[in-house]
């Protein structure tokens, strides 16, 4: 039995502490230096932030010269794909644009409208966007992230709305000097206010770490109701991070709280920052 | 010119792991781009289990950390956690070196599924505790299952390139 446990502890620490000839650290020496890496982390020293600022700085810029070959031929991928099924897309969006132009005549009234009445309360959304293009968007089974090639050189900062056209696509979490990072909608850890047309349903939608997002909180009275008919996700701007309005996605009827957002993230080549402040006159 | 062919070629086989490690984490090689529902799978995991444990001698630790830094700040979680699970691999294959008298597949098959258990296991631990990331506990537990699976699939084509560096840096 004592042979046994001896074995096991020789073993043990051969595997933590012997050197083999090529290699120039232990096993227990890096490991310290990882765990020592980690606590770093949660450190806000001002060093810290400069040498991890660096580092993504490198590798974010590597990641994306390395990662030219396969990009290149997932978009091939995609456009033979495309090049497939462009009769019936053609079919289709004939038909729909038919419907926009409808759509359009109506909403050109509505905005003017809405423009009237923002003036009676002295109110106006001021809104500076920027054009980046989407550095890396590894599909990362766990976390839902892009990184754009806008960083603090460009005035970016943390919070600011990510859209595709005028879909929002989520929001900035990480900003380094060259570039930054978006936590999309489909992330886990994201969570937004948003409202739920047409019955102006407040409700916290939340991703799901799939391709679609899901309503986490809503009213006890309305629960019910979301289910019942088609709905249209806006954000609401209560938590004063959007505007409100911005459309987000769409709640299918019996769906189970399911939202189909808007914006393909999967496709996301170039995004609009924008950062919105709201100026009232009162 | 031959043995400069040689030497490079040489030098292109002793570091062939190393660069197909740097090469998967810049790229998170996994087939997730594919989409299909509930697959992926860790390259990275399977192929330092097999290299530290039937080569290490052409995978070095040192490299290994690094390549842990990358992959954190390419995926976007905090700094080290993939480097500490990455030298966690490389413990339990000394182990199983040190206390292995005749390899054999099988028992390296299950070591491996022990230890990539083992490993996420620690990582959700990290992210979900102590940074309070929220995580899928469903998709770690079925990206385990076909890193787990796929496991014998990359052992025949490590293991053919491995007979082939030893050959070509024997020769």
């Amino acid at each position: 039995m004592a042979t046994g446990r001896d074995d096991f502890v020789i073993a043990f620490r051969s595997a933590f502490l012997k050197k083999k000839d090529k290699q120039k650290f232990s096993l227990l020496t890096l490991i310290f230096l990882s765990i020592f890496v980690i606590i770093l982390n949660n450190f806000n020293f001002k060093v810290i932030k400069v040498i991890k600022l660096g580092i993504n700085e490198v590798v974010y810029r590597s990641s994306f010269l390395i990662s030219i070959p396969e990009n290149k031929i997932k978009k091939t991928n995609i456009q033979i794909k495309n090049h497939m099924k462009v009769y019936d897309d053609y079919k289709k969006i004939e038909s729909e644009l038919e419907n926009l132009k409808q759509k359009k005549i109506s909403n050109d009234f509505l905005k003017l409208e809405n423009d009237k009445l923002r003036k009676l309360i002295n109110e106006s959304i001021k809104s500076d966007e920027i054009l980046a293009k989407v550095l890396i968007d590894k599909k990362s089974p766990f976390l839902k992230s892009i990184v754009l090639n806008k960083g603090s050189r460009d005035n970016i900062k943390i919070g600011m709305a990510i859209m595709d056209g005028v879909y929002l696509v989520g929001k900035i979490i990480e900003v380094n000097y060259t570039n930054s990072r978006v936590l999309l909608l489909n992330d886990l850890n994201s969570k937004i206010a948003v409202l739920l047309l047409p019955a102006r349903i407040q409700a916290v939608a939340s991703g799901t770490g799939k391709n679609h997002g899901t309503i986490e909180y809503i009213k006890d009275g309305h629960k019910g109701e979301i289910d019942k008919r088609d709905r249209i996700v806006y954000t609401s701007g209560l938590a004063g991070i959007f505007k409100s309005g911005i459309p987000v996605g769409r709640i299918s009827n019996n769906s189970n709280n399911k939202i189909d957002f808007f914006s393909d993230f999967t496709q996301l080549d170039y995004v609009k920052i924008v950062s919105y402040n709201t100026e009232s006159r009162n | 010119m031959s043995s400069l062919n040689k030497i490079s070629s040489n030098i292109f086989y002793s570091y062939f792991p190393i660069i197909i490690l740097f090469l998967s984490v810049f790229n998170e090689f996994d087939f997730n781009f594919l989409e299909i529902q509930y697959f992926s799978f860790n390259f990275v995991h399977i192929l330092i289990f097999f290299w530290t444990l039937k080569n290490p001698n052409h995978f070095g630790y040192i490299s290994i950390f690094m390549a842990g830094i990358i992959n954190d700040v390419i995926i976007g979680i905090p700094i080290g956690i993939s480097s500490f699970c990455y030298l966690l691999i490389c413990v339990a294959t000394a182990y199983i070196r040190n206390i292995t008298l005749s390899p054999n597949f099988i028992n390296d098959w299950l070591s491996f599924l022990f230890t990539i258990l083992l490993i996420n296991s620690i990582q959700i631990i990290i992210l979900d505790l102590i940074f309070l990331i929220e995580i899928n506990y469903i998709k770690y537990l079925i990206n385990t299952g076909f890193t787990f699976l796929f496991y014998p699939l990359f052992y025949l084509i490590f293991n053919y390139i491995n007979k082939k560096i030893i050959t070509k840096l024997n020769d």
